[in-house]
Formats: C-alpha cells, structure tokens, sequence
C-alpha cells in the first residue's frame, strides 16, 4: 500500500475551496477563528509573492545568472502556513527549498539568489530573523535544530510562565531525508530529552527521482512514534490547516508538551532543482492532479468567497511584476566577491595563518600574469 | 537609442559544456518579451527551454535546429532598447562574454582561436577542449570586426569572471606546475615552455630550477622547542620492548648476509602483476621471498621449530609471520599454514594481513603461534640488517632494498636488480651450516625463481 493514501489528514480547506473544520479538529479550527481578514490577505499575498519570485529565479538560472535554482511551486501553503504559526521568539531550522517561510521571518529574497549564484552563503543574520541559513546537506539541520531545542530545554526557557519568555524550535525536511539516520536521531533525542520541537515534514512525495512509497511502509507522520514523537498529517496544500495545526503544536511544545511531528502533505509541482528532469520519473498525470489541488488556486477562491474583490487579487499581481524585475535588476548587477571576502569571517581579528593563505591566493591569482 | 545584445547559452546544469539545439520558437524579426521561451536545448540531463533575459527584436538566430552549441557561445542577437535590463551587465564581466561572442560571430582569424588558460574547470569533459577564460588583452586583436557592438550589449553567465591581462606576460601552466615552480621559487615568466599546447610543463620547471631550491623543501624540520620529550611505555610499545628484550637474552642471535641478484624476481613480479589470474591483487617482491622462504624451510626444517628446556619442537607447517610498521608501533602477525596456499593465496593473505595490520585491527589471535617471520626493510630504503627474532621462533629474515647495481654476469659488470639477505638465528637451535643452507637456499630461489617448480 502506498503509505500517502487513505490516511485521515487535518484539512480545513478542499480542493475546491470549501471551508469546514472537521469536529474532531476543533481545537486547531479555534486557531484560525483568531485571524482577522488582514491575515488571510497576507497568507495569500506571501504565497503569490513565493510564486512569482520562484517564478523569476527559474528564469534567472536559466538565463545563466544562477547556479542553480530549488523550486518550491506546489508547497506554499506548507511554507506560508506554518511560517506563520511559527511565533516571534521561536527558532527555525530550514532545508533548502524553504523560500516561502524565508519570506513569513523577514529575509531578504535577494540573499536566497546571492546564495544560489555563489556569490554568498546565504548572507542573512539568523539571530535577527530566527531564520537560519539553507540545510543543504540533507537532514543535518534537523540534528542542529535538535540540539538548540535541547539547549532551550536546559536553559529552562520552557514553561516559563512568561509566554514572551518561552521559545521553542522548528524544522523543516522532505520525506527524502526521512530515510537518513540524522532525523531518526533527531526523534530519539528530542523525545528522551522531551525537548520543545515540532518536525515539520513537508512530504512533496518525491526525494529528487524516488516516490515515497519507496521510501516508508507507513505514513511519514508516524515514524517518530516508536521514538516517542507523536505526529499528525495534515493537508500541506491548505493554508490554513497548515498555520493552525502549525500553531497549536509550537505553542505546546513552548509550554512543555515535548516534540511532535507534522507531515504535511504537498506536491513539488515543479523540478528537484533546475538540474533535474522530472518528465524522466513522473507522469503527466500525476503532475494534473496535483496541479488542479493547487495551494493558491483554492486559497484564491476561499478568498472570492469572503468577499474579497478583482482589486486585491490584481493588486497582488502587480506586486508580484514588480517584485520580478525588481530582483532580475539586482540579480543583473551583482557582482561577484572580492577575493578577500572568503577570509574574512573566519575569525573576528586578523590571523597569521588566515592572512598567510590570502597572500598565497593574492600571489597564485597574480602567476596569471593579470592585475585582479 | 537601441544596441545588440546577445543570449549566450548558459550552463543550465551544473557543469554541462554544450547543448543541442531542439527547436526554436521565434524566428529573426520577432519581437521578444522578457522571460519569453524563445528557444528548446536538450543537454545531457535534460530538455530545457530558455526564456529570454531581455526584451528586443531578434536579429539573428545563431545556430540551427540540431547543431551542438557549447556553453557560453551565443544563441541569439536582438536589438534592444539601451539600458534593458539583462543586457546590461558588469563591465568586468561584459568584456570577457563581448569576447567569446566576438570569437564565435566574427571568427575572423586566428587571434579568435587562441589558446588561453582556464582558472579552474569543471564539469563533463568537453570533445572540442575546455572552454576557456579569454583573456581582455586579445580582445584588441580584432576590434575592427567588433566596433558595432557595445561592450555591454552581452549578459554574462553567472559567475564568468574577467581578469584583465597584458598579452606579454601570459603564462601556459596547470595549478599543480604553478605551485611546483613557486615552490622551487621558479619565475615563470622566464621559463620555455615545451608543452604540446605552449605550456610549461614539470620538467621545464624542474629544468630551471636551481640545485639548491631544488633542496630547499626537502629541509629537515626544526627540533621542537622543548629540550626532552617524555613518551609512556605503554600499550604495544611496550609489548615490542618485553618481546625484545626476552628475545635477546634468551636466545644467542647469530645473522649472517648474502647478496643476490634478483633481476629475474623482479621480471617474474611483473609477470604476475600482467597475469589475468592475479588482477586486483598486489604483487610484491616479499611475496617470491615468502614462497622462497616456505620452500627452503622443507628443505631445512630445523629453522622452523621452537625451543623449550626440554625439547626443540620442529614444525612441520609454516605459519609465517611478517613484521609490519603500524602508526601505534611493530606487531608480527602471521599467516596460519602458509606453506600449504597457492602463489595467489599467499598474494591475498598478505594483502589482508598488511590491510587488516594498517587499519589497527590485528587480533592477539593473528599474532599467537608464529613459526617463522620476515622483515621486509627494504621498503625503508636500507641494504640489509641483523633482526631480532620473533620470541618462539628461531629464525628470522630481513628483505633489503633491492636497486640496480653492478654486478659480475660472466666475468663482465653488468647492472643487476640486486639485494642482501639477512637473517638471524637462534644458536641453541639452528648451526652454521643449517643457517648458511636455508640462507643460500632462500637466495638461489630471489636468483631464480624457477625453483620454486621443484
């Protein structure tokens, strides 16, 4: 049996843009009964603004001004939702795909670009946006964001009964990384040490070329169970079951309730990476069906539905025109780092050894007979 | 104002070098929006559309459906308004890809085709040869075809860097000779190159080095600043000073030496080595002299045997043991009935015991009920020397180097693959001329390895 069907998932909005929160969901429905329609607008503003900026940076790497680009174009909702749910105080570790929560925890979209050009290493200040730099090897992050929520439980940042004073962690992985032993280890760390984490698996069903039937014979929200991680599925393509059900989870774990696992169930619509062929392992198909179960399309119905007028929507379209040559102007500009940059950040002050390679770099690039 | 930009193809893949054109969606005259696929690559991984960084009229189409274009070289020209984004790019980086451009579209002479040297590549290896960083400085060889066009009418590639350069002062060579001559503190600049493309190559940098910078990195490292270094005796260090020492004083040590042209071991190991049968395994001289040992020990048992008060135990298999050097010090294991293994056996067994003794991971198991032991020190680079045996055992060989030396063949100094066996004895167990026998045997079997048919 493939372990993505017939499993119960919290869904707040059907595919066809229905709203209804199931019965026994009613303590995540009560989440989104605090939003105010400013909210809902800026849920579907983020992930219209993740889209075109997706959008713009395929373009940009396939006119060579990137090394290559990471897709999220399917998993908004997932991002968007659950960046949302995560609080001010709280830490987040991200894979590398994880562009729409960069956008909810206020970083800059042109260092995702610098970073992907190689100009950068992502260049944003995680102490300031809570954000942390791209995990780009696979899984590593989850072990980093385990171990910080380990240190928050020990520094007694848990239950505080100052809820400006608590904190917990989140992080974000693909059903590949599922499979590595670092989120195994995760779970058992997180569990035994019943530190405040919530793993947020955004299950895109494809770990580059494998389907995830490949890789579990159950269901991804319950492979932290043996560990101790209690989990739940929701549908990672509604936006709001994806802030609630986010929500709810981060403020328990803030108050003590130790780690749970989300799967959120989503569709990479578009490629691994722009170095990947996904016509190669997926059928048409398959890639209809789940573009017709688009995050933004039944978001944008929802919307219509609450009243909200052609003016918005065209309003966010504009948003995002210019938001698209906003960054293809600055992308165009970037320049690439001088040589001594890369020596920079390695320790605070100067030293000697540091300042011994940069003069051997200085003296290897000179035998080319130029001037750098 | 309008100008030409060009769209060079970019590497849309990770290191890809080239792309074949599939099809073409637009066609000379027609206007192009940004972001408009214009154009269907298909390149080792996959099938790509290009969308078109600026907004313009096309000029030109500048490959057919089906040609091989490499990275970097120009897909399409289109007149586009000045100051288009995406056709204006860093100057650095506009004069190396105007370069390329100019070197496909003008390709005007030989100053297009000039051989220039890359930084660093990578990727899949191109057919046609590396695409390289053109150097500014050639630019200059044919402006005159070039003066139309803008030089920041070109979108660079992502990360394409320019090095402006004088022409005078390039030099052909790959990293590791460039390190080698500053190494050697060689100027290349000064250097001939000999190389097939005009670069300089090892020996041309060897060749200019001085004899006394040729020396200066072989300088032995400065003694440490503290007068004396205290280190434990414990663990193996330990274990190899009890051995030692028990065996020294135990057993009168007598060692004699032989010389031996080993030419014709030599040519048989590399007849091994060519050999289907022993394809993935190592070949080494110290296998002949493991089975030239095996077959002297049949001929003299008595170097094969233990001593106790009582009796002398001679033993009539081989588990042969071989000294190997291990970071945490000297351990002897041995290969249990050694005497008994085909030549491709041995060959295996020895490759696993230098594997498993490397590693750290021989067992006491490995090292208990040796009967006799080589040394093979000829690997160190040294002649010859006087071992101690291994406790238990009566005798021990020691392989030297073996070199080309000269050497009497029928009354005439030739040069020989010649080296020394050493090996010492236990005296209460093994006289002279049982010693000197299985000594000559082993020798006769390194000069000619046909006995071991016998």
């Amino acid at each position: 049996m493939n372990a993505n069907d017939s499993v119960p998932m919290v869904q707040m909005l059907s595919p066809e843009g229905d709203f209804a929160v199931p019965k026994n969901y009613a303590e995540y429905g009560s989440y989104i009964e605090r939003l105010t329609e400013e909210d809902f607008l800026k849920f579907y503003r983020d992930m219209a603004r993740c889209r075109r900026f997706d959008n713009e940076a395929t373009a940009l790497q396939r006119q060579g001004q990137l090394g290559l680009w990471i897709p999220a174009i399917g998993q908004e909702a997932a991002q968007i939702g659950s960046g949302y749910g995560v609080g001010h105080n709280d830490h987040i570790f991200p894979s590398y795909r994880e562009h729409g929560v960069a956008i909810t925890h206020g970083v800059e979209l042109m260092s995702i670009l610098k970073m992907l050009r190689g100009v950068n290493h992502g260049g944003w200040n995680p102490d300031e946006t809570r954000f942390h730099l791209y995990g780009i090897v696979l899984g590593s992050q989850v072990l980093h964001a385990t171990g910080y929520a380990m240190g928050v439980k020990f520094d007694g940042k848990v239950a505080t009964g100052n809820k400006a004073e608590d904190l917990a962690v989140i992080s974000y992985f693909g059903d590949g990384a599922t499979a590595e032993g670092d989120i195994s280890e995760s779970f058992l760390f997180a569990a035994n040490t019943h530190s405040p984490i919530v793993f947020f698996c955004q299950n895109n069903q494809w770990a580059i070329s494998s389907p995830t039937a490949s890789q579990t014979r159950v269901p991804l929200y319950r492979r932290g169970e043996g560990f101790g991680v209690p989990g739940i599925r929701i549908d990672g393509n509604d936006v709001l079951a994806s802030y609630a059900v986010t929500a709810k989870h981060m403020d328990d774990a803030r108050e003590g309730a130790g780690p749970f696992m989300i799967e959120a169930l989503t569709y990479r619509i578009g490629a691994h990476t722009s170095s990947d062929d996904p016509t190669k392992y997926r059928s048409d198909e398959e890639v209809a069906y789940w573009t017709a179960r688009d995050p933004l399309k039944r978001f944008e119905v929802f919307l219509r539905r609450q009243g909200i007028g052609e003016d918005f929507f065209e309003e966010v379209a504009e948003a995002g025109e210019k938001l698209a040559s906003e960054i293809r102007e600055a992308t165009f500009a970037l320049k690439n780092p001088d040589m001594e940059d890369m020596f920079k950040h390695v320790y605070s002050d100067s030293h000697p050894v540091i300042d011994e390679q940069l003069d051997w770099l200085k003296r290897y690039e000179a035998s080319f007979g130029g001037e750098n | 104002m309008s100008k030409i930009a060009y769209f060079n193809l970019p590497d849309v893949g990770e290191g890809l070098t080239e792309a074949e054109i599939v099809s073409w969606k637009v066609k000379p005259g027609d206007t192009v929006k940004v972001n408009q696929v214009i154009v269907e690559i298909e390149t080792a991984k996959s099938l790509v559309e290009l969308p078109c960084p600026f907004e313009g009229v096309i000029s030109e189409l500048m490959a057919n459906e089906g040609d091989t274009v490499e990275v970097g070289k120009p897909l399409i020209s289109a007149t586009v308004a000045d100051g288009a984004v995406g056709a204006t790019v860093s100057e650095a980086a506009s004069a190396a890809s105007m370069h390329e451009a100019i070197a496909n579209v003008a390709a005007t002479g030989a100053a297009a085709e000039e051989r220039t040297p890359n930084l660093v590549g990578y990727g899949t290896a191109d057919p046609n040869g590396p695409i390289r960083r053109k150097r500014a400085g050639a630019v200059s060889t044919n402006t005159s075809a070039i003066t139309a066009i803008p030089a920041a009418a070109v979108p660079a590639p992502a990360g394409h860097l320019a090095v402006p350069t004088h022409p005078d002062t390039q030099v052909l060579a790959k990293p590791p000779i460039r390190k080698l001559a500053a190494d050697l503190g060689v100027d290349l600049g000064k250097v001939t190159p000999t190389g097939l493309n005009g670069d300089i190559t090892r020996e041309d940098v060897l060749g200019s080095a001085s004899q006394a910078s040729v020396f200066r990195n072989l300088s032995t490292p400065a003694a440490p600043s503290e007068r004396e270094e205290r280190i434990p005796v414990k663990g193996v260090r330990k274990a190899i000073a009890n051995a030692m020492v028990s065996s020294a004083f135990t057993a009168p040590h007598v060692s004699i030496f032989v010389d031996v042209d080993a030419t014709r071991t030599m040519e048989y190991v590399k007849r091994l080595k060519a050999s289907t049968d022993f394809a993935g395994t190592k070949v080494t001289p110290l296998l002949i002299m493991a089975k030239a040992m095996m077959w002297a020990v049949r001929r003299n048992p008595m170097v094969n045997a233990t001593f106790t008060a009582e009796e002398i135990i001679v033993h009539n298999f081989v588990n042969f043991g071989i000294a190997a050097a291990t970071p945490r010090g000297l351990i002897v294991p041995n290969i249990k009935d050694a005497d008994k293994m085909s030549m491709l056996e041995l060959a295996q067994a020895i490759e696993q015991l230098a594997a498993t003794a490397r590693e750290g991971k021989t067992t006491p198991a490995d090292m208990k009920d040796g009967t006799i032991t080589i040394t093979n020190i000829g690997v160190f680079g040294v002649d010859t020397g006087t071992p101690i045996l291994n406790p238990g055992e009566v005798a021990i060989v020691a392989l030297g180097s073996i070199r080309p030396k000269p050497w009497v063949v029928n009354n005439e100094i030739q040069v020989r693959q010649v080296t020394t066996i050493g090996a010492t004895f236990d005296h209460r167990v093994v006289d002279g001329d049982v010693a000197s026998r299985f000594v000559q045997d082993v020798a006769s079997v390194i000069e000619e390895p046909a006995l071991l048919l016998d």
